[in-house]
Protein backbone atom coordinates (compact mmCIF):
# COMPACT_ATOMS: atom_id res chain seq x y z
CA UNK A 1 0.00 0.00 0.00
CA UNK A 2 3.11 2.27 0.73
CA UNK A 3 4.28 2.11 -2.56
CA UNK A 4 1.09 2.99 -4.07
CA UNK A 5 1.35 6.71 -4.25
CA UNK A 6 5.27 7.10 -5.33
CA UNK A 7 4.60 4.17 -8.15
CA UNK A 8 1.38 6.63 -9.48
CA UNK A 9 3.59 9.47 -10.02
CA UNK A 10 6.01 7.48 -11.94
CA UNK A 11 3.68 6.46 -14.17
CA UNK A 12 3.07 9.93 -14.94
CA UNK A 13 5.61 10.77 -15.33
CA UNK A 14 6.49 8.18 -18.30
CA UNK A 15 3.21 9.04 -20.08
CA UNK A 16 4.51 12.82 -19.67
CA UNK A 17 8.11 11.98 -21.26
CA UNK A 18 6.52 10.40 -24.59
CA UNK A 19 5.17 13.65 -25.26
CA UNK A 20 8.55 15.32 -25.80
CA UNK A 21 9.71 12.25 -28.37
CA UNK A 22 9.23 11.97 -31.97
CA UNK A 23 5.84 10.25 -32.56
CA UNK A 24 6.31 6.80 -34.37
CA UNK A 25 3.62 7.14 -36.74
CA UNK A 26 4.50 6.99 -40.37
CA UNK A 27 2.10 9.97 -42.47
CA UNK A 28 1.00 7.78 -45.00
CA UNK A 29 -0.24 9.72 -48.30
CA UNK A 30 3.08 11.80 -47.83
CA UNK A 31 5.77 8.64 -47.14
CA UNK A 32 4.98 5.75 -48.27
CA UNK A 33 6.81 2.40 -46.47
CA UNK A 34 8.50 0.64 -49.51
CA UNK A 35 6.64 -2.32 -49.75
CA UNK A 36 8.21 -6.07 -49.74
CA UNK A 37 9.93 -7.08 -52.72
CA UNK A 38 7.61 -10.12 -53.60
CA UNK A 39 4.57 -8.09 -52.39
CA UNK A 40 1.43 -9.17 -53.94
CA UNK A 41 -0.53 -6.43 -55.36
CA UNK A 42 -2.72 -5.47 -58.41
CA UNK A 43 -2.20 -7.93 -61.19
CA UNK A 44 -0.15 -7.05 -64.48
CA UNK A 45 -0.42 -8.65 -67.71
CA UNK A 46 2.73 -8.93 -69.81
CA UNK A 47 4.01 -8.73 -73.33
CA UNK A 48 6.47 -10.10 -75.44
CA UNK A 49 9.49 -7.93 -76.42
CA UNK A 50 7.97 -7.80 -80.01
CA UNK A 51 4.93 -6.24 -78.30
CA UNK A 52 2.74 -9.22 -78.86
CA UNK A 53 0.49 -10.40 -75.29
CA UNK A 54 1.91 -13.07 -73.83
CA UNK A 55 -1.48 -14.56 -72.28
CA UNK A 56 -3.04 -17.13 -74.69
CA UNK A 57 -6.39 -17.25 -73.35
CA UNK A 58 -6.11 -20.67 -71.48
CA UNK A 59 -8.07 -19.65 -68.89
CA UNK A 60 -5.94 -22.07 -66.49
CA UNK A 61 -5.88 -18.83 -64.15
CA UNK A 62 -9.47 -18.38 -63.88
CA UNK A 63 -9.72 -22.09 -63.24
CA UNK A 64 -7.28 -21.96 -60.64
CA UNK A 65 -8.78 -18.79 -59.09
CA UNK A 66 -10.09 -19.74 -55.75
CA UNK A 67 -12.29 -16.94 -55.32
CA UNK A 68 -13.73 -16.94 -59.25
CA UNK A 69 -12.52 -13.87 -60.09
CA UNK A 70 -11.13 -13.86 -63.26
CA UNK A 71 -13.12 -14.04 -66.87
CA UNK A 72 -10.98 -14.96 -70.20
CA UNK A 73 -12.87 -15.36 -73.17
CA UNK A 74 -10.61 -16.41 -75.76
CA UNK A 75 -10.60 -16.06 -79.31
CA UNK A 76 -8.46 -17.18 -82.57
CA UNK A 77 -5.55 -15.48 -83.83
CA UNK A 78 -5.19 -14.69 -87.80
CA UNK A 79 -3.27 -13.80 -89.92
CA UNK A 80 -4.46 -10.16 -89.75
CA UNK A 81 -5.01 -9.91 -86.69
CA UNK A 82 -2.39 -11.76 -84.67
CA UNK A 83 -2.68 -10.80 -80.92
CA UNK A 84 -0.45 -13.36 -79.10
CA UNK A 85 2.19 -15.50 -79.87
CA UNK A 86 -0.24 -19.00 -79.86
CA UNK A 87 -2.97 -20.25 -81.69
CA UNK A 88 -5.60 -18.26 -79.71
CA UNK A 89 -5.27 -14.85 -77.51
CA UNK A 90 -7.76 -13.76 -74.48
CA UNK A 91 -10.52 -11.33 -76.20
CA UNK A 92 -11.85 -10.28 -72.40
CA UNK A 93 -9.50 -10.67 -70.03
CA UNK A 94 -11.40 -9.66 -66.71
CA UNK A 95 -9.91 -9.62 -62.84
CA UNK A 96 -12.86 -8.18 -60.12
CA UNK A 97 -10.76 -7.12 -57.41
CA UNK A 98 -13.34 -6.48 -55.49
CA UNK A 99 -13.24 -10.71 -55.21
CA UNK A 100 -9.66 -11.21 -55.12
CA UNK A 101 -7.59 -12.05 -52.49
CA UNK A 102 -4.21 -11.71 -53.64
CA UNK A 103 -2.92 -15.20 -53.47
CA UNK A 104 -1.41 -15.40 -56.38
CA UNK A 105 -2.92 -18.93 -57.50
CA UNK A 106 -3.20 -17.18 -61.13
CA UNK A 107 0.44 -16.68 -61.00
CA UNK A 108 1.34 -19.67 -60.51
CA UNK A 109 -1.61 -21.42 -62.93
CA UNK A 110 -0.29 -19.52 -65.85
CA UNK A 111 2.30 -21.60 -67.99
CA UNK A 112 3.37 -18.15 -69.78
CA UNK A 113 3.98 -16.06 -66.82
CA UNK A 114 1.82 -13.88 -68.82
CA UNK A 115 -0.23 -12.75 -65.44
CA UNK A 116 1.68 -11.59 -62.56
CA UNK A 117 1.02 -9.86 -59.51
CA UNK A 118 2.63 -6.47 -59.25
CA UNK A 119 3.24 -4.26 -55.99
CA UNK A 120 0.29 -1.63 -56.33
CA UNK A 121 -1.70 -1.61 -53.44
CA UNK A 122 -3.61 1.58 -53.47
CA UNK A 123 -6.35 0.36 -56.09
CA UNK A 124 -9.69 1.70 -53.73
CA UNK A 125 -12.25 3.12 -55.62
CA UNK A 126 -15.47 4.66 -54.77
CA UNK A 127 -17.65 2.70 -57.38
CA UNK A 128 -17.70 -1.35 -56.98
CA UNK A 129 -18.04 -1.77 -60.73
CA UNK A 130 -14.68 0.36 -60.97
CA UNK A 131 -12.72 -2.38 -59.50
CA UNK A 132 -13.10 -4.17 -62.44
CA UNK A 133 -10.20 -4.72 -64.63
CA UNK A 134 -9.94 -4.83 -68.06
CA UNK A 135 -7.21 -6.54 -70.37
CA UNK A 136 -6.17 -2.72 -71.23
CA UNK A 137 -5.86 -1.89 -67.60
CA UNK A 138 -4.16 -4.67 -66.65
CA UNK A 139 -1.78 -4.05 -69.68
CA UNK A 140 -0.83 -1.06 -68.71
CA UNK A 141 2.17 -0.05 -67.29
CA UNK A 142 1.61 0.53 -63.13
CA UNK A 143 1.74 3.91 -62.23
CA UNK A 144 4.91 4.39 -60.61
CA UNK A 145 3.88 5.71 -57.47
CA UNK A 146 4.83 2.44 -55.08
CA UNK A 147 8.13 2.30 -53.75
CA UNK A 148 9.50 -1.12 -53.31
CA UNK A 149 12.32 -2.09 -50.93
CA UNK A 150 15.39 -2.83 -51.77
CA UNK A 151 15.96 -6.16 -53.07
CA UNK A 152 19.18 -6.48 -51.62
CA UNK A 153 18.06 -5.93 -47.92
CA UNK A 154 16.18 -9.38 -48.23
CA UNK A 155 16.97 -13.07 -49.00
CA UNK A 156 14.69 -12.56 -51.97
CA UNK A 157 15.81 -13.87 -54.95
CA UNK A 158 14.67 -12.08 -58.21
CA UNK A 159 12.18 -14.66 -59.89
CA UNK A 160 12.80 -15.84 -63.66
CA UNK A 161 10.01 -14.56 -65.30
CA UNK A 162 10.89 -10.80 -64.06
CA UNK A 163 14.86 -11.43 -64.98
CA UNK A 164 14.25 -12.41 -68.72
CA UNK A 165 11.11 -10.28 -69.73
CA UNK B 1 -21.30 41.98 -2.93
CA UNK B 2 -24.40 41.00 -5.49
CA UNK B 3 -24.55 44.47 -6.82
CA UNK B 4 -27.65 44.38 -8.93
CA UNK B 5 -27.65 43.61 -12.96
CA UNK B 6 -29.79 45.01 -15.40
CA UNK B 7 -31.38 41.89 -17.26
CA UNK B 8 -30.51 43.21 -20.96
CA UNK B 9 -26.78 42.48 -19.64
CA UNK B 10 -27.24 39.64 -18.11
CA UNK B 11 -29.07 37.83 -21.18
CA UNK B 12 -26.38 39.00 -23.55
CA UNK B 13 -23.87 37.75 -21.11
CA UNK B 14 -25.50 34.45 -20.54
CA UNK B 15 -25.61 33.78 -24.11
CA UNK B 16 -21.52 34.66 -24.61
CA UNK B 17 -20.85 32.53 -21.80
CA UNK B 18 -22.88 29.24 -23.09
CA UNK B 19 -21.09 29.72 -27.32
CA UNK B 20 -17.48 30.17 -25.13
CA UNK B 21 -18.27 26.79 -22.81
CA UNK B 22 -19.21 25.60 -26.38
CA UNK B 23 -15.91 26.17 -27.71
CA UNK B 24 -13.79 25.52 -24.93
CA UNK B 25 -15.78 21.87 -25.13
CA UNK B 26 -14.70 21.59 -28.70
CA UNK B 27 -10.96 22.68 -27.97
CA UNK B 28 -11.10 19.88 -25.08
CA UNK B 29 -11.79 16.87 -27.22
CA UNK B 30 -9.50 18.33 -29.46
CA UNK B 31 -7.04 18.74 -26.75
CA UNK B 32 -7.41 15.44 -25.42
CA UNK B 33 -7.28 13.75 -28.74
CA UNK B 34 -3.64 15.35 -29.46
CA UNK B 35 -2.08 15.22 -26.04
CA UNK B 36 -3.75 11.44 -26.08
CA UNK B 37 -1.65 11.03 -28.98
CA UNK B 38 1.38 12.62 -28.45
CA UNK B 39 1.26 10.44 -24.92
CA UNK B 40 1.40 7.21 -27.25
CA UNK B 41 3.60 8.29 -29.44
CA UNK B 42 1.12 9.02 -32.16
CA UNK B 43 0.21 12.43 -33.98
CA UNK B 44 -2.85 12.86 -32.92
CA UNK B 45 -5.11 15.08 -35.24
CA UNK B 46 -3.37 16.96 -37.81
CA UNK B 47 -4.70 16.26 -40.77
CA UNK B 48 -8.20 18.80 -40.67
CA UNK B 49 -6.82 22.31 -40.33
CA UNK B 50 -3.65 23.44 -39.07
CA UNK B 51 -2.56 21.06 -35.99
CA UNK B 52 -6.38 19.16 -36.61
CA UNK B 53 -8.24 22.16 -35.15
CA UNK B 54 -11.41 21.65 -37.15
CA UNK B 55 -11.23 18.17 -36.35
CA UNK B 56 -14.38 19.38 -33.53
CA UNK B 57 -16.49 20.39 -36.13
CA UNK B 58 -15.23 17.47 -38.56
CA UNK B 59 -16.73 15.66 -35.86
CA UNK B 60 -20.21 17.86 -35.52
CA UNK B 61 -20.78 17.37 -39.11
CA UNK B 62 -20.28 13.46 -38.84
CA UNK B 63 -22.69 13.53 -35.64
CA UNK B 64 -25.76 15.55 -37.58
CA UNK B 65 -25.45 13.92 -40.64
CA UNK B 66 -25.29 10.04 -38.83
CA UNK B 67 -28.81 8.22 -38.71
CA UNK B 68 -30.13 8.74 -34.94
CA UNK B 69 -32.24 5.68 -34.88
CA UNK B 70 -34.12 4.56 -31.38
CA UNK B 71 -34.98 0.87 -30.76
CA UNK B 72 -38.70 0.42 -31.55
CA UNK B 73 -39.78 -0.12 -27.97
CA UNK B 74 -37.77 3.18 -26.74
CA UNK B 75 -40.19 5.24 -24.27
CA UNK B 76 -40.08 8.24 -27.40
CA UNK B 77 -40.25 11.43 -25.37
CA UNK B 78 -37.78 10.26 -22.19
CA UNK B 79 -35.86 8.60 -24.61
CA UNK B 80 -35.19 12.24 -26.63
CA UNK B 81 -35.60 13.97 -23.18
CA UNK B 82 -32.52 12.41 -21.56
CA UNK B 83 -29.75 13.75 -23.47
CA UNK B 84 -31.45 17.66 -23.36
CA UNK B 85 -31.65 16.94 -19.44
CA UNK B 86 -27.95 16.35 -18.81
CA UNK B 87 -26.82 18.89 -21.45
CA UNK B 88 -29.09 21.64 -20.07
CA UNK B 89 -27.73 20.80 -16.41
CA UNK B 90 -24.06 20.95 -17.39
CA UNK B 91 -24.44 23.99 -19.35
CA UNK B 92 -26.17 25.83 -16.86
CA UNK B 93 -23.82 24.40 -14.11
CA UNK B 94 -20.89 26.69 -14.93
CA UNK B 95 -23.69 29.69 -14.55
CA UNK B 96 -22.53 30.27 -11.10
CA UNK B 97 -19.04 29.87 -11.65
CA UNK B 98 -17.23 33.50 -11.05
CA UNK B 99 -14.72 34.54 -13.93
CA UNK B 100 -13.57 38.08 -13.32
CA UNK B 101 -14.46 40.38 -10.37
CA UNK B 102 -16.90 42.19 -11.88
CA UNK B 103 -16.91 45.56 -13.88
CA UNK B 104 -18.07 48.54 -13.79
CA UNK B 105 -18.79 49.64 -17.06
CA UNK B 106 -20.89 52.72 -18.57
CA UNK B 107 -21.83 52.94 -14.82
CA UNK B 108 -23.76 49.56 -15.29
CA UNK B 109 -22.64 46.60 -13.09
CA UNK B 110 -21.36 43.79 -14.86
CA UNK B 111 -21.05 40.24 -12.46
CA UNK B 112 -18.20 38.64 -12.98
CA UNK B 113 -20.71 35.22 -13.19
CA UNK B 114 -23.38 34.77 -15.41
CA UNK B 115 -25.53 35.14 -11.95
CA UNK B 116 -23.93 35.71 -8.76
CA UNK B 117 -26.49 33.96 -6.61
CA UNK B 118 -25.76 33.72 -2.24
CA UNK B 119 -25.69 30.04 -2.24
CA UNK B 120 -23.51 29.03 -5.86
CA UNK B 121 -21.70 26.46 -4.23
CA UNK B 122 -24.72 24.21 -3.61
CA UNK B 123 -26.63 25.16 -6.59
CA UNK B 124 -23.38 23.50 -8.68
CA UNK B 125 -23.83 20.16 -6.77
CA UNK B 126 -27.88 20.26 -6.84
CA UNK B 127 -27.49 20.68 -10.90
CA UNK B 128 -24.76 18.26 -10.81
CA UNK B 129 -27.49 15.56 -9.23
CA UNK B 130 -30.33 17.00 -11.57
CA UNK B 131 -27.96 15.94 -14.32
CA UNK B 132 -27.47 12.19 -13.22
CA UNK B 133 -31.27 12.01 -13.97
CA UNK B 134 -30.24 12.32 -18.06
CA UNK B 135 -27.77 9.28 -17.64
CA UNK B 136 -30.53 7.34 -15.74
CA UNK B 137 -33.87 8.12 -17.84
CA UNK B 138 -31.68 8.05 -21.21
CA UNK B 139 -30.70 4.50 -20.39
CA UNK B 140 -34.04 3.52 -18.68
CA UNK B 141 -36.39 4.59 -21.91
CA UNK B 142 -33.83 2.97 -24.52
CA UNK B 143 -35.70 -0.41 -23.39
CA UNK B 144 -32.33 -2.27 -23.55
CA UNK B 145 -30.75 -4.21 -20.65
CA UNK B 146 -27.55 -3.00 -21.54
CA UNK B 147 -28.94 0.13 -21.10
CA UNK B 148 -30.53 -0.34 -18.05
CA UNK B 149 -27.92 -1.88 -16.49
CA UNK B 150 -25.40 1.02 -17.55
CA UNK B 151 -27.06 3.34 -16.34
CA UNK B 152 -27.38 1.56 -12.40
CA UNK B 153 -23.85 1.32 -13.05
CA UNK B 154 -23.57 4.90 -13.67
CA UNK B 155 -26.39 6.01 -11.24
CA UNK B 156 -24.70 4.10 -8.25
CA UNK B 157 -20.75 5.61 -8.81
CA UNK B 158 -22.12 8.87 -9.28
CA UNK B 159 -24.36 8.88 -6.31
CA UNK B 160 -21.02 7.28 -4.27
CA UNK B 161 -19.08 9.69 -5.17
CA UNK B 162 -21.09 12.66 -5.12
CA UNK B 163 -21.16 12.04 -1.19
CA UNK B 164 -16.92 12.73 -1.08
CA UNK B 165 -17.26 15.44 -3.63
CA UNK B 166 -19.35 17.27 -1.24
CA UNK B 167 -17.84 16.70 1.86
CA UNK B 168 -14.32 17.50 0.41
CA UNK B 169 -15.72 21.29 -0.36
CA UNK B 170 -16.68 21.13 3.27
CA UNK B 171 -13.59 22.56 4.63
CA UNK B 172 -12.71 25.08 1.83
CA UNK B 173 -16.69 26.35 2.78
CA UNK B 174 -15.67 26.45 6.63
CA UNK B 175 -12.30 28.40 5.56
CA UNK B 176 -14.05 30.73 3.39
CA UNK B 177 -16.89 31.28 5.24
CA UNK B 178 -19.81 31.49 2.80
CA UNK B 179 -21.18 29.41 0.23
CA UNK B 180 -21.11 31.95 -2.40
CA UNK B 181 -17.81 31.32 -4.84
CA UNK B 182 -17.38 34.81 -5.73
CA UNK B 183 -16.92 35.63 -1.32
CA UNK B 184 -14.58 32.24 -1.28
CA UNK B 185 -12.50 33.44 -4.24
CA UNK B 186 -12.05 36.69 -2.54
CA UNK B 187 -10.95 34.93 0.60
CA UNK B 188 -8.47 32.79 -1.24
CA UNK B 189 -6.58 36.10 -2.28
CA UNK B 190 -7.38 37.75 1.01
CA UNK B 191 -5.45 34.89 2.87
CA UNK B 192 -4.19 32.15 1.12
CA UNK B 193 -5.27 30.23 -2.00
CA UNK B 194 -6.49 27.46 -0.28
CA UNK B 195 -4.79 24.56 -2.49
CA UNK B 196 -2.18 24.44 0.53
CA UNK B 197 -4.70 24.25 4.01
CA UNK B 198 -6.49 22.29 2.25
CA UNK B 199 -4.35 19.77 0.31
CA UNK B 200 -6.13 16.65 1.47
CA UNK B 201 -9.58 18.24 0.43
CA UNK B 202 -8.23 19.33 -3.34
CA UNK B 203 -7.21 15.52 -3.49
CA UNK B 204 -10.08 14.18 -2.62
CA UNK B 205 -12.21 16.50 -4.77
CA UNK B 206 -10.01 15.91 -7.91
CA UNK B 207 -10.35 12.30 -7.40
CA UNK B 208 -14.21 12.28 -6.57
CA UNK B 209 -14.42 14.88 -9.51
CA UNK B 210 -12.80 12.42 -12.33
CA UNK B 211 -15.64 9.83 -11.37
CA UNK B 212 -18.29 12.34 -11.10
CA UNK B 213 -17.24 13.25 -14.58
CA UNK B 214 -16.59 9.74 -15.08
CA UNK B 215 -13.45 10.51 -16.46
CA UNK B 216 -10.54 7.43 -16.96
CA UNK B 217 -9.69 5.62 -14.84
CA UNK B 218 -13.18 5.86 -13.31
CA UNK B 219 -15.28 5.63 -16.28
CA UNK B 220 -17.48 2.77 -16.06
CA UNK B 221 -19.77 4.19 -17.02
CA UNK B 222 -18.75 3.75 -21.03
CA UNK B 223 -15.73 1.85 -19.92
CA UNK B 224 -15.63 1.46 -24.36
CA UNK B 225 -13.16 -1.55 -23.85
CA UNK B 226 -14.70 -3.55 -21.82
CA UNK B 227 -18.36 -3.34 -20.90
CA UNK B 228 -21.05 -2.47 -23.74
CA UNK B 229 -21.67 1.44 -24.20
CA UNK B 230 -23.53 1.78 -20.94
CA UNK B 231 -26.56 4.32 -20.52
CA UNK B 232 -25.76 5.36 -23.96
CA UNK B 233 -25.53 2.48 -25.84
CA UNK B 234 -28.64 2.86 -27.65
CA UNK B 235 -28.32 6.30 -28.53
CA UNK B 236 -26.45 7.34 -31.67
CA UNK B 237 -26.01 10.89 -33.78
CA UNK B 238 -26.39 14.00 -32.10
CA UNK B 239 -27.95 12.06 -29.63
CA UNK B 240 -25.34 10.44 -28.43
CA UNK B 241 -23.26 13.60 -29.09
CA UNK B 242 -24.75 15.79 -26.76
CA UNK B 243 -24.63 12.77 -24.07
CA UNK B 244 -20.79 13.20 -24.95
CA UNK B 245 -20.74 17.35 -24.98
CA UNK B 246 -22.47 16.94 -21.49
CA UNK B 247 -19.71 14.86 -20.20
CA UNK B 248 -16.77 17.06 -21.41
CA UNK B 249 -18.83 20.14 -19.86
CA UNK B 250 -19.38 18.04 -16.77
CA UNK B 251 -15.08 18.32 -16.89
CA UNK B 252 -14.53 21.66 -17.94
CA UNK B 253 -17.01 23.15 -14.95
CA UNK B 254 -15.68 21.04 -12.12
CA UNK B 255 -12.21 22.01 -13.18
CA UNK B 256 -13.58 25.63 -13.33
CA UNK B 257 -15.00 24.60 -9.68
CA UNK B 258 -12.02 23.56 -8.61
CA UNK B 259 -9.74 26.24 -10.09
CA UNK B 260 -12.52 28.73 -8.03
CA UNK B 261 -12.46 26.40 -4.64
CA UNK B 262 -8.54 25.75 -4.47
CA UNK B 263 -6.24 27.76 -6.76
CA UNK B 264 -8.14 31.48 -6.24
CA UNK B 265 -10.42 31.71 -9.06
CA UNK B 266 -9.52 34.34 -11.75
CA UNK B 267 -7.22 35.97 -9.13
CA UNK B 268 -3.14 36.18 -10.29
CA UNK B 269 -1.05 35.26 -7.21
CA UNK B 270 -0.11 37.99 -5.07
CA UNK B 271 -0.02 40.59 -7.89
CA UNK B 272 -3.59 42.43 -7.64
CA UNK B 273 -3.69 44.77 -10.13
CA UNK B 274 -3.65 41.75 -12.70
CA UNK B 275 -7.13 40.98 -11.54
CA UNK B 276 -8.39 42.68 -14.44
CA UNK B 277 -7.28 39.80 -16.71
CA UNK B 278 -9.44 37.70 -14.40
CA UNK B 279 -11.22 35.52 -17.01
CA UNK B 280 -7.73 35.49 -18.68
CA UNK B 281 -6.00 33.33 -15.89
CA UNK B 282 -9.61 32.06 -14.74
CA UNK B 283 -9.26 29.79 -18.24
CA UNK B 284 -5.84 29.63 -17.91
CA UNK B 285 -6.05 27.83 -14.73
CA UNK B 286 -9.08 25.73 -16.31
CA UNK B 287 -7.43 24.33 -19.14
CA UNK B 288 -4.19 23.34 -17.00
CA UNK B 289 -6.68 21.18 -15.11
CA UNK B 290 -8.49 19.75 -18.13
CA UNK B 291 -4.71 19.01 -18.88
CA UNK B 292 -4.14 16.92 -15.92
CA UNK B 293 -7.22 14.96 -16.37
CA UNK B 294 -6.13 14.54 -19.90
CA UNK B 295 -2.88 13.20 -19.04
CA UNK B 296 -4.41 11.09 -15.69
CA UNK B 297 -6.53 9.31 -18.57
CA UNK B 298 -3.19 8.81 -20.74
CA UNK B 299 -1.72 7.55 -17.65
CA UNK B 300 -3.65 5.10 -15.49
CA UNK B 301 -6.03 1.84 -16.10
CA UNK B 302 -9.07 1.96 -15.27
CA UNK B 303 -10.60 0.41 -12.23
CA UNK B 304 -12.67 -2.80 -11.65
CA UNK B 305 -16.15 -1.87 -10.19
CA UNK B 306 -15.94 -3.40 -7.04
CA UNK B 307 -12.43 -1.54 -6.95
CA UNK B 308 -13.94 1.91 -7.55
CA UNK B 309 -16.95 1.17 -5.19
CA UNK B 310 -14.36 0.28 -2.27
CA UNK B 311 -11.98 3.28 -3.13
CA UNK B 312 -15.36 5.58 -3.14
CA UNK B 313 -16.75 4.48 0.04
CA UNK B 314 -13.46 2.96 2.07
CA UNK B 315 -10.96 5.65 1.01
CA UNK B 316 -12.49 8.64 0.30
CA UNK B 317 -15.14 9.25 2.29
CA UNK B 318 -13.68 8.95 5.58
CA UNK B 319 -10.60 10.65 4.36
CA UNK B 320 -13.04 13.74 3.22
CA UNK B 321 -15.00 13.02 6.61
CA UNK B 322 -11.51 13.75 8.62
CA UNK B 323 -10.30 16.54 6.78
CA UNK B 324 -13.92 18.40 6.80
CA UNK B 325 -13.77 17.83 10.69
CA UNK B 326 -10.08 18.91 11.56
CA UNK B 327 -11.11 21.99 9.15
CA UNK B 328 -13.55 22.60 11.55
CA UNK B 329 -11.36 21.76 14.69
CA UNK B 330 -8.64 24.19 13.25
CA UNK B 331 -11.11 27.29 12.25
CA UNK B 332 -12.15 27.14 15.63
CA UNK B 333 -9.08 27.10 17.17
CA UNK B 334 -7.48 29.71 15.40
CA UNK B 335 -10.46 32.05 16.24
Amino acid sequence: MSFVVPNTLKGFGVTLKQVFKKPITQQYPEYKRPVYPRYRGRHRLHRHENGLEKCVGCSLCAAACPADCIRVVPAENTAENRVSPGERYARIYEINLSRCIFCGYCELACPFDAITLGNDFEISEHNRDDLIYTKDMLLAPPMKRVPVADRDLYDTPIPYYEDNS
Amino acid sequence: MTHHEAWWITIPKALVVVNVVMVFFALTTWLERKLLGRMQLRFGPNRAGPKGLLVPIADLVKLIRKEAFAPMAAKEPLYILAPVVSMFTALLAFSVLPFGAGWNLWGEHINGAVVNVPISLILIFALGSLGIYGFIVGGWASESKFSTLGSMRTCAQLVSYEVSLALSVLGVVLMGQSLNLQAIVDKQQATLWFFIPQFVGLIVFLLGGVAETSRPPFDLPEADTELVGGYHTEYSGMRWGIFQAAEYINMITLSGLCVTLFFGGYHFPWVHSLDVLGPIWFVLKLFTLVTLFIWLRATQPRLRYDQLMRFGWKVLLPVATVNALVTAFLVVLIK
